[in-house]
């Protein structure tokens, strides 16, 4: 049919080549990742140190006691908020909403929609309703109501993902012993999604902890002394003293700010850790 | 007629498992092979690993020698040469998500054909070997995948023909089709077997009767029996051979 | 076991909460749109809308005013072309390394990297941005380092673990049979992942940098960080130069803006809002043609 042209050898070169650079993009986004952490945990680790932690706010200490305590408490109460509805919502659409109903299409239509409004969106939104309309002015609870709307998609889609991947027959069994779907769900599926659905809570607290934007205008730059519990009071997240120290400019501040990152990246660090074995729990069900 | 295909105690382990024990035969050029057995009885495995697919699979050992021309194709034999030499055709069709014409261009593309007009004819010429230019040749550019089983079939047949091969391995190629597509690639390999040297793994016995020159036998991993097929059909030396096709088992 | 009223009752009442919990979501996107949109339309009338999109003047302070957002909108677009011609070959590539030649023991190294990579906060970004990737870009490059460049760069790491994973599971979900038939033809394994997998796998791929561009055109701050915030004429637009995005501007004024210059940051948000629709409209309509298909 055709002489055989041996341009194998052209071929292996080019494949040759084509490998070294895979491997090589993937070096480089490890490397990346590695480079970035380093950079941060070196020089920040170090500056940490009690008065920072736990000491009193001056410009001495620019100690992160009261964000990280406003930090906690947004994680908390908008995880208190999220969750219940959140997962109320995956149950929904995991067990009892059938295929191709127009509400169903327009609720993950909006659960998708939710979790691609940039942050800074959410910012301005929660800065127009909770701050100005309701009133709230710039506070941690103006903060609480915003965040829990963005990791509302969040605890939504690892939730359902965790239900769905509860086997049939767990449910089969139980309703073929005559338990109701309700009993069904909240004695055999929850239970058994537990992991995934809290790998998803987990995940929802790392963008908490790291999330800037959407809180400047609602839970504020201000930074307390001490810290507080009280929710009206405008308190800065750890985040945002990280963003504010970074801008100060003053070479302390800059040092500071390097310890704040620090902190930021071994949470970070945690949480990915946590959820990762939890969700290797739900692989092990399927 | 001369040896196209030499297998010298070969002996092939997935892992801890033999898969084939001491196989020793020889295939002959212009000839259509049979390789008949239960499952499970190392048939496709051999067919598999005439033109090294099965160096994709992990912990697959092989000892021995096989050879194509007189030439080891596991120690003397680069495998993207080997592959063009020999072409396979799979049990399940798998025609790529391309066009029907960019399916059978792939082939020599990738060995190096630039030239359009070149590709046509060979794309041309490989659709006729499998006697589907006519149904096709108005609707080259449309997806190979709006085909019916046995058209997709006959296309990854084409699709072999495309590299220029000298041996088909064709592993089941008409379980998953209708009779009607099965006739029609049974009749294909018949009308071909002047130009290649074909072997077809099959678990149809009439099949085997119906195309095949020579016949194996497979059971557990071994040759039981390797012959003419109308003797190996008609008066099998082996007990074993006799309780299978006789369908006592299998 | 007697299935008794009440139970038949708890039923029902709980489906109702868990259909409500569900109908919160679309709640809260009515209620974001609502809002936004009412806070923002009557500054856009006001300015007027060819004025506010179309005029590059963005001085809020002069007298008299003015609320031109061009500059931003192309600042935002080159930030964003620049990322994604960063991120994806790179994306790809390292999604096509996990999928197809990566071993399994360096597999867990590089995956869990590359969700951590996904997972660190954007002012971390920012941060590394302003201390590692400004001075290099100055030393190297040229002008002062805060740049259509460095935010570039910066987005273009960002937006990697979203291009990788979505690119890697499309790759992956690509069937095995593709890939024997060009083995079985003597295809090498780099021709048959470049010219079977990779192009079966090509709706996954376009998801992934469509959701990538959400991303880096939402992202706030990081690039304030590390592009300058200078509000820059159309015409003196430069990789090396400083430029504000869409997104900077918001942030960068609102803490002292009031009236109408608060209401033009707030619609400034609205133009991001609506861009960042379109993009989940294009991707769904992706999405059910490729299901059609």
């Amino acid at each position: 049919m055709y002489t055989n042209i041996n341009n194998l050898k052209q071929r292996k070169v080019k494949s040759i080549l084509l490998k070294s650079f895979i491997w090589f993009c993937g070096i480089l986004t490890v490397g990346i990742l590695i480079y970035i952490l380093l950079f941060i945990l070196l020089r920040g680790i170090p500056k940490i140190n009690l008065e920072f932690l736990f000491g009193e706010y001056n410009s001495e200490t620019l100690s992160a006691f009261s964000s990280i305590v406003a930090t906690i408490q947004m994680i908390l109460l908008s995880l208190t908020v999220s969750v219940p509805i959140g997962v109320f919502c995956a149950i929904y659409l995991a067990e009892y909403a059938k295929r191709g109903n127009r509400a169903v299409k327009v609720i993950r239509l909006a659960i998708d929609t939710l979790a691609g409004i940039p942050s800074i969106v959410y910012g301005l939104f929660g800065m127009i309703f909770f701050v100005n309309i309701l009133g709230f002015r710039a506070s941690v609870l103006s903060g609480i109501c915003t965040i829990s709307i963005m990791i509302l998609p969040v605890i939504i889609s690892s939730s359902e993902e965790a239900i769905k991947s509860v086997p049939d027959t767990y449910r089969e069994g139980s309703l073929g012993l005559g338990a109701t779907r309700l009993r069904t769900v909240f004695r055999i599926v929850l239970p058994t999604a537990t992991p995934g659905i809290l790998a998803g809570i987990i995940l929802a607290i790392g963008r908490i902890v790291g999330e800037t934007a959407a809180l400047i205008f609602t839970g504020g730059t201000n930074v307390l002394k001490n810290p507080t519990f009280n929710l009206l009071s405008s308190q800065r997240t750890l985040a945002i003293h990280m963003y504010m120290l970074a801008g100060e400019g003053l070479p302390h501040s800059r040092d500071m700010a390097f310890a704040t990152g620090a902190i930021l990246i071994l949470i970070v660090f945690s949480v990915n850790y946590a959820a990762t074995k939890l969700a290797g729990r739900i692989g092990r069900l399927r | 007629m001369t040896d196209k295909i030499k297998i010298e105690n070969v002996d092939l382990y997935y892992g801890e498992f033999q898969a084939l024990k001491n196989i020793n035969m020889n295939i002959k050029e212009n000839e259509i092979t049979a390789f008949i057995g239960p499952s499970g009885c190392g048939k496709s495995t051999l067919l598999k690993s005439l033109n090294r697919m099965n160096d994709l699979i992990e912990g697959v050992k092989i000892t021995g020698r096989m050879l194509l021309d007189d030439v080891d194709i596991y120690r003397h034999m680069d495998p993207t040469i080997l592959r063009k030499r020999v072409g396979m055709v799979f049990q399940k069709p798998n025609p790529f998500p391309m066009s029907i014409y960019e399916n059978v261009a792939y082939g020599p593309k990738t060995h190096g054909v630039k030239s359009k007009d070149k590709l046509d004819e060979i794309v041309e010429e490989s659709l006729r070997l499998a006697a589907m230019w006519d149904e096709v040749k108005d609707r080259l550019k449309k997806s190979a995948l709006g085909l019916s089983g046995g058209q997709q079939q006959r296309l990854c047949i084409a699709r072999a023909f495309s590299v220029n091969p000298e041996v088909i391995l064709l592993d089941e190629p008409t379980s998953a089709l209708d009779p009607i597509s099965t006739m029609k690639i049974e009749d294909l390999l018949v009308e071909i077997k002047k130009k290649y040297t074909i072997a077809i793994v099959t678990h149809n016995m009439q099949q085997a009767t119906r195309i095949s020159d020579k016949t194996a036998f497979f059971l557990n991993g071994e040759i039981v029996e390797f012959d003419d097929t109308e003797k190996l059909f008609s008066m099998p030396k082996n007990k074993k051979t006799e309780d299978y096709i006789t369908g006592r088992f299998g | 076991m007697q299935r008794t009223k009440q139970t038949g009752i708890n039923e029902k009442i709980m489906q109702t909460i868990f259909f409500l919990s569900a109908l919160i979501s679309v709640a809260a996107v009515i209620a974001i749109c609502l809002f936004l949109f009412v806070k923002g339309m009557p500054a856009i009338a006001e300015i007027g809308f060819m004025d506010f999109i179309f005029n590059e003047k963005w001085t809020p302070t002069n007298t008299p005013a003015s609320y031109g957002i061009l500059s931003m909108i192309v600042g935002s677009i080159y930030v964003t072309g620049g990322a994604i011609i960063i991120g994806v070959p790179i994306g790809l590539m390292c999604a096509i390394f996990l999928a197809e030649f990566c071993p399994g023991k360096i597999y867990m190294i590089v995956k869990p990297a590359v969700n951590l990579l996904g997972g660190i906060p954007s002012i971390i970004y920012g941060f590394f941005g302003m201390e590692v990737i400004v001075p290099i870009v100055r030393e190297n490059m040229g002008g002062n380092g805060y740049s259509i460049m460095s935010a570039s760069i910066i987005l273009g790491i960002m937006i990697l673990p979203t291009i990788i994973s979505i690119s890697e599971s499309s790759v992956r979900a690509v069937p095995e049979s593709y890939a024997e038939g060009s083995y079985g033809i003597g295809a090498t394994k780099e021709e048959t992942v470049f010219r079977v997998i990779v192009p079966a796998a090509k709706s996954g791929i376009l998801t992934s940098i469509i959701l990538g561009i959400g991303r880096a055109a939402g992202e706030t701050m990081a690039v304030v960080m590390v592009a300058g915030n200078a509000v820059m004429p159309v015409d003196k637009i430069n990789l090396l130069k400083p430029i504000r995005t869409l997104t900077a501007n918001i942030v960068t004024e609102m803490s002292y803006a009031s009236g109408l210059h608060e209401s033009a940051l707030i619609s400034t948000g609205v133009v991001l809002f609506v861009f960042i629709i379109i993009l989940n409209i294009s991707l769904s309509l992706m999405k059910s043609k490729a299901q059609r298909n």
